[in-house]
């Protein structure tokens, strides 16, 4: 794999127990591109993301993140919310968590949340009302406005998040992502439950931010198409370890990769691939 | 019977069905009522137990139970099951919130007229500053509970801490109110973070029993530590407030000879209304600019959703703290004015009993709203007392007031949530939406 790698992720390990979710897992993601996590269910996909995103603590391992300037971060030893702040690494879940009492702005607000409490001289200056906390706070609802436009929800602005529709809840979350500015967007199946228009919007919103905005992906999904289309590399995880990666070409035509995703071994499934083409 | 024919699963109506549930809870007041009040015992002349019965009581209460229950089971079920108020007309709907506009404003113009109107009545003066403590206290509450969805069971402590922080600084020291109050809200802000930083990983309602617990260490701690805080004694001869420096009294140096006017007892009334008026209304002001801010936000933020502020890099734990620490703060100034107003204070005001009035005004106000804060308080400290003269039932039917708003408003007077930022037009959110949090 050639290219400027943002995240390595070398021998992760993750247990639950007895339970081995994830298994000396190794695969790196490249800057300014989209790398897909695919794998049937169960195969640790998810706890992948939540060690990167710092949700778990991994057993094992090392993952090492590598920002623009050249500084890198240990995202096993950073916790909480500080993956999020420091390392900028953001993330969307896999069942939709939005503030749902909140508006559609003020979702996009508080996603700014490190800035404005900086600008604000962490409450103390806001409370007085100084001007630069205003401007921030402008321009914290203009970069807002921006990310309604490119998820076209200007018109929603106002509207409490939760009742938004489905597709739309999912856009606002990637907004909502994109809008702490991060170097890392970490997608869990944005494409869930997504109608075949919705789920090519999202494709061209997922290539946009790649291509207009310079911002690295990470994501899981199920939805093949999506995948296929969008992903410059693939890595496919079964039962909790690495099985295949390569370009979105490479693993199609991997016998390995099929034989997990029909369930079926590796000779059955040489046999099927024979028999079709 | 008129009842809305869209709902699908209708309570079984009809003459018997009315008359069956009016039995069975006439039926269960009878066995309840039958010990309670049917039978009266008391300790004779001579210390041996004497008892009476009195059914004609006993038959009342249970007929009234009887024909109240169908009463309700009638109202249930012209009302139907759920969603009361889509019955509401549009009419009605555009007028109540008309009303809700004028209402704020309205009531701070009533609120700062009243020393003015009942100046003469000293009763109605004493009870609008108790009304004005508990909503100020609702207020400070309402930063913790109703914005950060933090359910605090023990927020009297933090009144108490101010309270005692005036009372000893003032009665040892000789420091005036106006140096002690900001020194007993920043010393009830530190107790809010003293307690902050053990439940910080508890939720719902685990961190409710524990800050009850909390409320009730501090209320011991003041019981017997004899030597500092006079155990149950209590602490007597706080000084009275002065304004700068100017005392309220009958001497030559009070504010009536040096104004040449008249002395009266009622200045210094008037004087602790309009303090107890400017501290909620500062403890308001706040509130509402702290909400607008990216703290508020996030308070509000972490009500709604615990995992994803952290996904955005919030840090949950100084949010929190932050949050107790405001809400405490507003407890101890709201602490250190009752202190002074009283003139001496011991445990007994600090008991769970507060902290559970404190909490039934938020929660009837509706959570995170101001305005219905305010009106709780009102009704629940004023309407108390407009009851006074049913006297024993007094407690009874303050009960049955306060089921019934609950039945009727679940989510409080003021249910839906106001929007701190928006676009183009500030639109109220349901209450349906907006989560209660859960620790």
């Amino acid at each position: 794999m050639s290219g400027e790698r943002i995240l390595d992720v070398d021998q992760l390990t993750m247990r639950f127990g007895g339970i081995v979710a994830v298994q000396d897992l190794s695969f790196a993601a490249e800057r300014r591109k989209i790398t897909a996590l695919i794998g049937p269910n169960g195969a640790g996909k998810t706890t992948v993301f939540n060690c990167i995103t710092g949700f778990y603590k991994p057993t094992g391992g090392a993952i090492r993140l590598t920002h623009d300037d050249g500084r890198e971060i240990a995202l096993e030893r950073l916790n909480d919310f500080r993956i999020a702040k420091q390392a900028k690494v953001a993330r969307t879940f896999q069942n939709i968590r939005l503030f749902p009492g909140m508006t559609v702005l003020e979702n996009l607000m508080v996603a700014q949340h490190n800035m404005l409490m900086r600008a604000s001289g962490f409450t103390l200056l806001g409370l007085v009302g100084v001007p630069a906390y205003r401007d921030a706070e402008k321009r914290a609802i203009d970069l807002a406005t921006d990310w309604l436009k490119r998820v076209s929800l200007l018109d929603r602005a106002d509207d409490a998040a939760g009742n938004l529709a489905y597709g739309d809840q999912r856009r606002l979350e990637i907004a909502r992502a994109m809008c702490t500015e991060p170097a890392l967007l970490c997608l869990d199946e944005p494409a869930a439950g997504l109608n075949a228009r919705e789920s090519a919007a999202l494709s061209e919103l997922l290539l946009s931010i790649r291509n207009e905005l310079g911002t690295s992906i990470l994501l899981i999904e199920h939805d093949m198409s999506v995948v296929m289309e969008i992903s410059d590399h693939i890595v496919v995880m079964d039962h909790g370890v690495k099985i295949a990666q390569g370009t979105p070409r490479e693993v199609r035509d991997d016998p390995k990769v099929i034989a997990a995703y029909l369930g079926a071994d590796e000779e059955e499934a040489m046999a099927v691939m024979e028999s079709g083409s | 019977m008129t009842a809305p024919s869209t709902h699908t699963t209708k309570p079984a109506t009809g003459i018997p069905a009315l008359l069956k549930t009016g039995f069975i809870n006439a039926v269960i007041a009878l066995v309840l009522f039958s010990l309670m009040v049917g039978i009266r015992t008391e300790a004779g002349s001579e210390g041996q137990l004497t008892y009476w019965t009195r059914f004609g009581e006993l038959a009342s209460l249970v007929a009234a139970v009887f024909g109240g229950s169908i009463v309700i089971e009638l109202l249930r079920q012209w009302i139907g099951p759920t969603g009361a108020e889509k019955l509401v007309p549009p009419a009605v709907q555009s007028g109540m919130s008309f009303v809700g506009r004028y209402l704020a404003p309205a009531l701070l113009i009533f609120t700062l007229l009243v020393p003015v109107i009942f100046y003469n009545q000293r009763y109605i003066l004493d009870l609008a500053i108790l009304v004005l403590t508990y909503v100020m206290l609702g207020w400070g509450l309402n930063v913790v509970v109703g914005l950060a969805g933090l359910l605090d069971l023990g927020y009297v402590a933090f009144y108490a801490v101010g309270a005692y922080s005036y009372a000893l600084l003032a009665t040892n020291f000789g420091w005036s109110f106006w140096i002690c109050l900001p020194l007993a809200g920043i010393l009830a802000a530190f107790w809010g973070v003293l307690l902050g930083f053990p439940v910080l990983r508890l939720r719902g309602d685990y961190l409710a029993i524990v800050t009850l617990a909390f409320g009730e260490i501090i209320r011991l701690v003041l019981i017997n530590w004899q030597t500092l805080t006079g155990g149950p004694n209590g602490v007597s001869g706080i000084p009275r407030p002065t304004l700068f420096g100017i005392p309220l009294n009958n001497s030559d140096e009070g504010l009536a000879a040096k104004l040449g006017i008249e002395y009266s007892p009622t200045h210094r009334i008037v004087f602790l209304f309009y303090l107890i008026l400017a501290l909620a209304l500062l403890t308001n002001w706040v509130t509402i600019r702290l909400r607008r801010l990216p703290i508020g936000r996030a308070w509000e933020a972490l009500r709604e959703d615990e995992v994803a502020c952290r996904a955005l890099g919030i840090n949950t734990t100084t949010t929190k703290l932050t949050a107790f620490a405001t809400g405490a703060m507003f407890g101890g100034f709201a602490g250190a004015f009752f202190a002074t107003r009283q003139g001496f204070i011991s445990p007994e005001s600090f008991t769970f009993q507060e902290s559970a009035l404190v909490l039934a005004i938020v929660v009837l106000g509706g959570m995170g709203s101001q305005l219905g804060v305010a009106l709780a308080a009102l009704s629940m400290i004023g309407g108390f007392e407009l009851f006074r003269g049913l006297e024993t039932y007094r407690m009874l039917v303050f009960g049955w007031a306060m089921v019934l708003i609950m039945i009727w408003r679940p989510r409080g007077l003021v249910g839906h949530r106001a929007p701190t930022v928006y676009l183009k037009k500030a639109q109220a959110i349901s209450s349906d939406l907006v989560k209660e949090g859960h620790g």
